[in-house]
């Protein structure tokens, strides 16, 4: 592997082009060189390991018992990384993908580091650009002192720090007694975990469970929750929560079998699971289909994780979530496909080479439809009930405003009501409202989220200054179509 | 607000200011884990009502993190890496222009 | 599928900024209206417009464009007051006076030039004007760069916040009862007992008047009702940055700054047919020129891009007509949904609920289009 620290260092184009180093990305990079492949990895952290092997290489944390053994598995998908061939471009941004006008089926992306932007071509492109955490809006999400569950395991992992102050750790999903078990194995003080699985979800996921029974899941999962349990005040059958404090956190509010408990606290992880990173996908001009199950729009792929824009492949969670052990066989996978559209594998090769990473997939996702049923966030947390309640964290609006517009003035989708509020129009450009907007206008609307729609995305998926943009190449079509 | 764990491996402290109040923080941070471990609240006020917002996602999807570093405003604090002698200030509502760039 | 209980006095087809405009004129004078309007993913000029309240440089080749333009323009405070008034919502129209900002003498001359020729074309002589230096246009807009030699200022030219207008109108329809109908693509116009049924996948609407307002759908449509609407997609790339401190409060041709803080460049023009992709090179083309006119927006974040489409007839002007055979029919179309929004609302539907359109407008029927094949 090549690090390179400035962007003039980059060549004119690559063979493949893989945007996050995570899993999967990592993964699929470090196959693809093997095959024979140019490579440029960009990512936008400083280090690789993506989120779930977030620091593998330089995390301060000493102790190994803190994270625990999934996590440090990590580093042999790193270290393989970085005996490729690979280019490695960390702190670096892709902010757009679009076709290669000059060179048929090929793509340009915008790639910016330190505050120079450039124009890098590539035949083959694979996003592996993962998962964000489904948003969880609740009154009083805004206030300093309220986080994600995965920032409290970032700032775990790679700054060796863990909240200070009294904590509690609200929502559902494996994650969330994961990150649990790791605080309090790092001394965090966890007032208590407030647990929002729906009771009604244990029937609906039942029909999964033999699959889940034969699953790496299930040794794992209740080890988590039974650490979790028996170390942690564990308030089960949570319904409501709120957020309260002025300039700051100060306790959160919640209702358990129709009783309202309130806990002072500093700092309050929330977390309902983790949906796919569409904003690239999207902008990439991907078809995406609403995933029931997943409760997640998802982009559309083949059997190598080929999108419907033939040479964009989606690897990894950002596909639909399957955990890390699977993003990174499904990089595997996402390489094979990208060097055998290249020529440099033939089809029958390819499918050989592939056998045993689909197998070794299968049996890691084996047992995901019993945790995606038992964990389907409850109704009320996907469209907030309470009209105060803000849902687009960038303009402030609130699901109040959203709920009026859909019933009043007639709006189906979720574009018509970013032009009409301007959510989903601040910087984090929908990621923080889009799944909530679209929940508050099916639900008002008598509709489902697959007929509601998302938002139509594009470029710059990351932020790019006006002058970066600017020196940029242009043609002559360009000149002549602005000025005239 | 956060603390550093019991155990850390070794690692350089960097100076930095926030608002002009010196600070240190690990080497290797991102400036906002600087911030949280500074016992830093909030970092910015929004555009649109001036509240006080924090550092949210960590993993760079919110923007809540903006500040100001070394007079550049809105960058995303979780994704830049702390460096010795960084000026970062709140971000205060709106993005501030300067002539600085003509 | 389902049958409508109510007949609206005239069914608008299209819920877009002319459409809405239509429809507030029409409800305010008393007509019971429907707005039959496509969905979420619908091209719609009015999401991807740049805002402008625009008159300087309008109707080479017919001056009776720049008289109507002008005219909306000195109506919009009418329209913006009644819209506050019926909603609450201030729409932040201004009329400060607008630039031209010219980076050649070349681009200059060219400017300058297209303007003597307008007004020498034109009936009328109230249209003021002033091609500046660099040193005056400097003086009126410290924050220009040194690569502006010289500018076009009239102080005709405001803007809006054209997305504040567009849910105005819609809030101020509903208010009056208009009966906003999402999701209702119009397949068939027929005209049946004197006045038109109206259908698509969603059932049949009767109504005694149609006004076609459906933007590029108006090709298809207007032949169906005996009006012709020859209109065509033309492309336009428009970027925005992060807000910002206000720092600009008159309207560029190409630059400004809306009341919400963040700054808009436009705009580019190209012939692609229905394709909405964004390019790079255009925005860098668009980016390069805002930022050499100010450049204090070089560090600005860009936070969205976008492209829509225009509605452009073959000159460039509207198309407003009633149908000779199937009278009660009108067509009303342009790409300047937003500057006219004052004529639509307070001038034209009016006229159309009268069944006559004004002799004002007598020039932009697309009759005009219709010349000999053989001369």
């Amino acid at each position: 592997m090549t690090p390179i620290a400035s962007i003039e260092q980059l060549d004119e184009s690559y063979d493949l082009l893989v945007v996050g180093a995570g899993p999967a990305g990592l993964s699929a990079a470090a196959r693809a060189a093997e095959l024979g492949l140019s490579i440029l990895l960009a990512d936008e952290n400083p280090a690789p390991g993506g989120q779930i092997y977030r620091a593998v290489t330089t995390t301060p944390v000493k102790n190994r018992a803190i994270l625990g053994e999934d996590y440090w598995r990590g580093a042999d998908i790193v270290a393989r990384f970085e005996r490729s061939k690979a280019v490695y471009a960390p702190r670096c941004t892709v902010w757009s993908i679009g076709p290669d006008e000059t060179a048929p089926g090929a793509f340009e992306l915008g790639l910016s580091l330190d505050g120079k932007a450039r124009i890098i071509g590539a035949k083959q492109v694979i996003l592996a650009t993962g998962a964000q955490e489904r948003p969880f809006p609740i009154p009083g999400w805004t206030l300093p002192g309220v986080m994600t569950a995965g920032a409290a395991q970032i700032a775990l992992k790679s700054a060796g720090a863990i909240p200070s102050g009294r904590t509690v750790i609200a929502g559902c999903g494996p994650l969330l007694y994961l990150l649990a078990g790791q605080l309090a194995a790092a001394g965090c003080q966890i007032a208590a975990v407030l647990d929002t699985t729906p009771s009604a979800n244990r029937s609906k996921a039942l029909g999964a469970i033999p699959d889940f029974l034969r699953s790496p899941y299930l040794a794992k999962g209740l080890k988590l929750m039974l650490t979790a349990r028996r170390k942690l005040r564990f308030v089960s059958g949570v319904t409501s929560l709120t957020a309260t404090g002025e300039g700051k956190l100060a306790s959160v509010q919640f209702e358990q079998n129709g009783r309202t408990g309130t806990l002072a606290c500093d700092t309050l992880l929330l977390h309902q699971g983790v949906i796919p990173s569409v904003n690239f996908s999207n902008a990439a001009g991907c078809a995406h289909d609403f995933d029931t199950e997943q409760h997640a729009w998802v982009p559309r792929v083949d059997a190598w994780f080929g999108s419907t824009v033939p040479g964009i492949a989606i690897a990894g969670d950002g596909a639909g979530i399957g955990g890390a052990e699977s993003a990174a066989l499904r990089g595997e996978i996402a390489a094979f496909g990208a060097a055998s559209r290249l020529g440099k594998l033939n089809e029958a090769e390819r499918d050989r080479q592939a056998t045993p990473v689909r197998a070794e997939l299968d049996k890691k996702l084996r047992g995901r439809r019993f945790l995606d049923l038992l964990y389907k966030p409850a109704p009320q947390f996907l469209a907030p009930p309470r009209d105060e309640t803000i849902v687009c964290r960038c303009e402030e609006v609130t699901a109040g405003q959203i709920r009026d517009a859909a019933k009043r003035l007639g709006v189906t989708g979720p574009n018509q009501m970013k032009a009409f509020l301007r959510c989903g129009m601040g910087p984090c450009q929908g990621r923080l409202c889009g799944p909530t907007v679209v929940e508050l206008i099916a639900e008002t609307r008598g509709t489902t989220p697959a007929e509601t729609g998302y938002y139509r995305l594009r470029p710059p998926i990351k932020p790019v200054t006006l002058a970066e943009l600017a020196a940029l190449p242009q043609t002559e079509a360009s000149v002549k179509a602005v000025i005239r | 607000m956060f603390r550093p764990i019991a155990d850390l491996a070794a690692s350089g402290a960097l100076s930095f200011t926030f608002d002009g109040r010196p600070m240190t923080a690990r080497a290797g941070d991102t400036v906002a884990a600087a911030l949280l471990v500074n016992g830093i609240t909030a970092c910015r006020e929004t555009p649109v009502s001036d509240t006080p917002r924090a550092p949210y996602c960590l993993m760079g999807v919110c923007f809540d993190c903006l500040v100001v570093i070394d007079g550049i405003g809105n960058r995303q604090g979780c994704l830049v890496p702390l460096a010795e002698g960084m000026r970062i200030e709140t971000q205060h509502g709106r993005r501030h222009l300067t002539e600085a760039s003509e | 599928m389902s049958t409508i209980p109510r007949e609206p006095d005239v069914a608008v087809i299209g819920g877009g900024v002319v459409g809405g405009a239509i429809a507030l004129g029409l409800a305010r004078n008393g007509a019971k209206v429907a707005i039959l309007d496509e969905g979420d993913t619908a091209f719609r000029a009015s999401r991807g417009n740049f805002a402008l309240v625009w008159v300087q440089s309008k109707g080479f080749g017919m001056p009776d464009y720049a008289l109507w333009s002008r005219r909306s323009a000195d109506s919009w405070h009418e329209l913006a007051t009644a819209l506050a008034g019926e909603t609450g919502i201030d729409v932040a129209h201004s009329q400060p006076g607008g630039f031209m900002l010219c980076l050649s003498e070349e681009e200059l001359d060219k400017r300058v030039d297209a303007m003597r020729r307008l007004h020498n074309s034109r009936p009328l002589t109230d249209f003021p004007y002033e091609v500046l230096d660099h040193a005056e246009t400097k003086r009126r807009l410290p924050a220009i760069g040194k690569d502006v030699v010289g500018s076009l200022y009239s102080p005709l030219d405001g803007h809006v916040n054209s997305l504040k207008l567009f849910r105005a109108l819609r809030e101020a329809t509903v208010r009056r009862g208009v009966d906003y109908r999402p999701n209702s693509p119009v397949e068939t116009i027929v005209p049946k007992d004197g006045g038109f049924a109206i259908t698509g996948p969603w059932g049949e609407m009767r109504a005694g008047k149609v006004v076609l307002c459906a933007g590029l759908g108006n090709a298809r449509l207007a032949p169906m009702v005996g009006l012709d609407a020859p209109v065509k997609p033309s492309k336009g790339q428009i970027i925005v940055t992060e807000k910002t401190e206000p720092f600009l409060h008159n309207p560029m041709v190409t630059v400004r700054q809306t009341d919400e803080g963040g700054v808009m460049i436009g705009d580019s023009q190209e012939d692609r047919g229905f394709d909405t992709v964004v390019g790079q090179p255009i925005l860098s083309t668009m980016a390069e020129r805002a930022v050499k006119m100010f450049p204090r927006l070089a560090g600005l974040n860009v936070v969205r891009t976008w492209s829509a489409l225009r509605v452009m007839s073959p000159d460039g002007f509207p198309i407003y007509d009633q149908s000779e055979t199937h009278p009660g029919a009108f067509v009303v179309t342009c790409h300047s949904g937003v500057t006219l929004a004052a004529n639509h609302a307070l001038t034209l539907a009016p006229a159309i609920l009268s069944g006559t359109l004004p002799d004002s407008v007598a020039s932009f029927t697309a009759r005009r289009f219709h010349v000999p094949a053989h001369s």
